[in-house]
């Protein structure tokens, strides 16, 4: 009953205070070279809320040791709040199990997890792994190495002008040689959401598992794990709040339950001899060594962060922060948009004509603004529409439309100087 | 002139927009291939040198204005001096743009001189200094890539 529940003044939403928000991130009052901080770059890395760093400095303050091993006081408590993270993200992805996640240093390791235990498995000689033309570097070069390794070929889902997946071909480019399907929920290049539950449900229907790269998501849009049924998804704090250096595999328990460890060392056994190891059970047989139980820990208040102001008022407000700068910057005849799809999250990259990136990167910076120029780690995407590099604007829930006001007037300097 | 006027001067911009010595080398005996992954700024320089002076050079690639306006001013500096004073050349260049002092050279500097600005840029070192190490590994005959990473 929506239109009722429109009217019901009770359950409307409070109109979204991004000052609040913005008040929570102590580095956002900085200036740089005396002008205030602009900072439009957080699909590289976002920043921090006071409760993350907090959780930091608390754990140091008050819990620091080692975890899974002591019978002391600090190393119970430690080991408490870092397993306490591991139910915290379960609850965070739904997924059925805290044994169905892996702790990992980010994205990158995620990949390169899955694809040496469950890649190195599934995929023999003359199969095939089937990823996007819009991936990032790190769900390229791990099955690269993969298939060097196995004798398999690896298959790139071609993307249209727009910067979407062409469906079509993904279904005629599936076989019975195909292993395994990786690809990225959001574009960190295009800023494109593809449409990931019919990637995988086209892919189940021939009973082929789907990898999914979640780097880009989770900061912006909630996932199910259970609802998009995938068989892995990787997770990075750093891009969703929470510090450098930790992130998550999520896995199905009967996938990884049968895989071999990851990497060796102490926590992923139970017992050791010159002669034989018997490895730990799930999720310690992948977590070799002593963890970033402090990022653990932070990436919790993350996770409390995200909740708290909500993921429909964080889409709200990157939605409305991505249609104004599309229409700011379609404006500007020398601007070229890259990157169009019909579903978007807070991204939009574009080049000035013959103006180098790296040129107009430097310019705005001396006006306070940080946006990403280059490749973002998606080569094959520059190649894709013919440019080296690209100017790339990506928005969090603490970014205003004035600050995007501040990037339209620094890129007319530019123009303005380079013409 | 505030710092970035003084990093994009006139006669780099010029260079940018008109880069001089712009294309092949037919008859080149010798060359290498520069990348910068930061930027994506990609470079070749070739050059003819006989009995140990630059007879010509050439350049190719894509970049950045500091890159591509550094090679433009690098060949037309380069022309006619012997692999010892384009040696010599590249160390006071490298100074110029990496050292806080005032210790060069200005006047063995000429054209180059326009590049002092790039200091107070360190993240644009490497854009300016592409070529000149790109040149280098020619010379040597190396024929490795050169990266700046
Ligand atoms: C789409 C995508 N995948 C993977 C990664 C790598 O993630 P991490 O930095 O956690 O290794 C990134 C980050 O740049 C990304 O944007």
């Amino acid at each position: 009953m929506i239109s009722e529940e429109i009217h019901d003044a009770s359950v409307v939403a409070p109109a979204f205070d991004v000052q609040a928000i913005r008040e929570q991130f102590p580095i956002l009052h900085r200036t740089v070279y005396n002008k205030p901080l602009v900072y439009l770059d957080s699909a590289a890395t976002s920043q921090k809320p006071q409760r993350v760093i907090d959780a930091i400095v608390h754990y140091y303050t008050e819990l620091n040791s080692n975890i899974h091993r002591g019978v002391h006081r600090l190393s119970q408590d430690a080991t408490t709040a870092y397993e306490h993270a591991r139910k915290a993200m379960q609850q965070f992805v739904n997924a059925r199990s805290s044994r169905e996640i892996i702790f990992t240093r980010g994205c990158t390791e995620g990949m390169n997890l899955i694809a040496s235990t469950f890649g190195r498995t599934a995929v023999g000689e003359g199969d095939e792994i089937l990823i996007s033309e819009m991936e990032h570097h790190s769900n390229i070069v791990p099955w690269q190495m993969l298939c060097r390794e196995k004798g398999a070929t690896l298959r790139v889902i071609p993307i249209s002008d727009s910067g979407e997946l062409r469906m079509d071909e993904y279904e005629r480019m599936l076989n019975e040689r195909t292993k395994l399907v990786s690809v990225v929920h959001v574009s960190n290049s295009l800023g494109t959401v593809n449409p990931i539950k019919e990637v995988i449900d086209i892919a189940h229907a021939r009973g082929i598992p789907v990898v999914v790269d979640g780097a880009q998501a989770t900061p912006h849009i909630s996932v199910d794990v259970q609802a998009l049924d995938c068989d892995f998804y990787t997770v990075s704090g750093h891009k969703m709040y929470g510090p450098t250096g930790i992130g998550f595999v999520y896995g199905k328990a009967e996938l990884l339950e049968p895989l071999p460890p990851y990497q060796g060392g102490g926590d992923m056994i139970l017992s050791v001899t010159f002669e034989k190891t018997i490895y730990n059970e799930l999720p310690f047989r992948y977590e070799a060594g002593t963890p970033n139980i402090e990022g653990a820990i932070a990436l919790t208040a993350a996770v409390d962060f995200i909740r708290q102001t909500g993921y429909e008022a964080i889409a709200a407000h990157e939605h409305d922060l991505l249609m104004y700068a599309t229409e700011l910057l379609s404006e500007i005849p020398e601007i070229h948009l890259i990157g169009t799809a019909r579903s978007k999250a807070g991204v939009v990259a574009f080049t000035i004509d013959d103006i180098h990136p790296h040129d107009i990167g430097t310019f705005l910076d001396r006006e306070g603004v940080a946006i990403r120029t280059g490749h973002h780690c998606t080569q094959p995407v520059m190649k894709r529409y013919g440019v080296p590099a690209t100017n790339r604007v990506s928005f969090a829930v603490y970014n205003t439309r004035e600050e995007i006001e501040v990037l339209i007037r620094a890129l007319h300097g530019v123009i303005t100087m380079f013409r | 002139m505030n710092e970035l006027q003084e990093l994009y001067q006139q006669v780099i911009l010029d260079h940018n927009r008109n880069p001089r010595n712009y294309g092949e080398l037919q008859d080149a005996t010798c060359s290498a291939e520069g990348f910068n992954p930061l930027c994506g700024d990609q470079i070749n320089v070739a050059l003819v040198v006989k009995d140990g002076v630059i007879e010509d050079v050439k350049f190719t690639g894509s970049g950045c204005a500091i890159s591509k306006a550094s090679a433009s001013i690098m060949t037309s500096v380069l022309k006619g001096k012997t692999v010892a004073e384009a040696e010599q050349t590249f160390d006071t260049f490298h100074h110029l743009v990496t050292e806080e002092d005032d210790d060069v050279d200005m006047e063995s500097l000429g054209k180059l001189a326009v590049f002092a600005g790039v200091r107070e840029f360190p993240a644009r070192v490497k854009c300016a200094s592409l070529c000149w190490h790109t040149m280098r590994n020619a010379i040597e005959g190396s024929g490795e890539i050169i990266s700046t990473e």
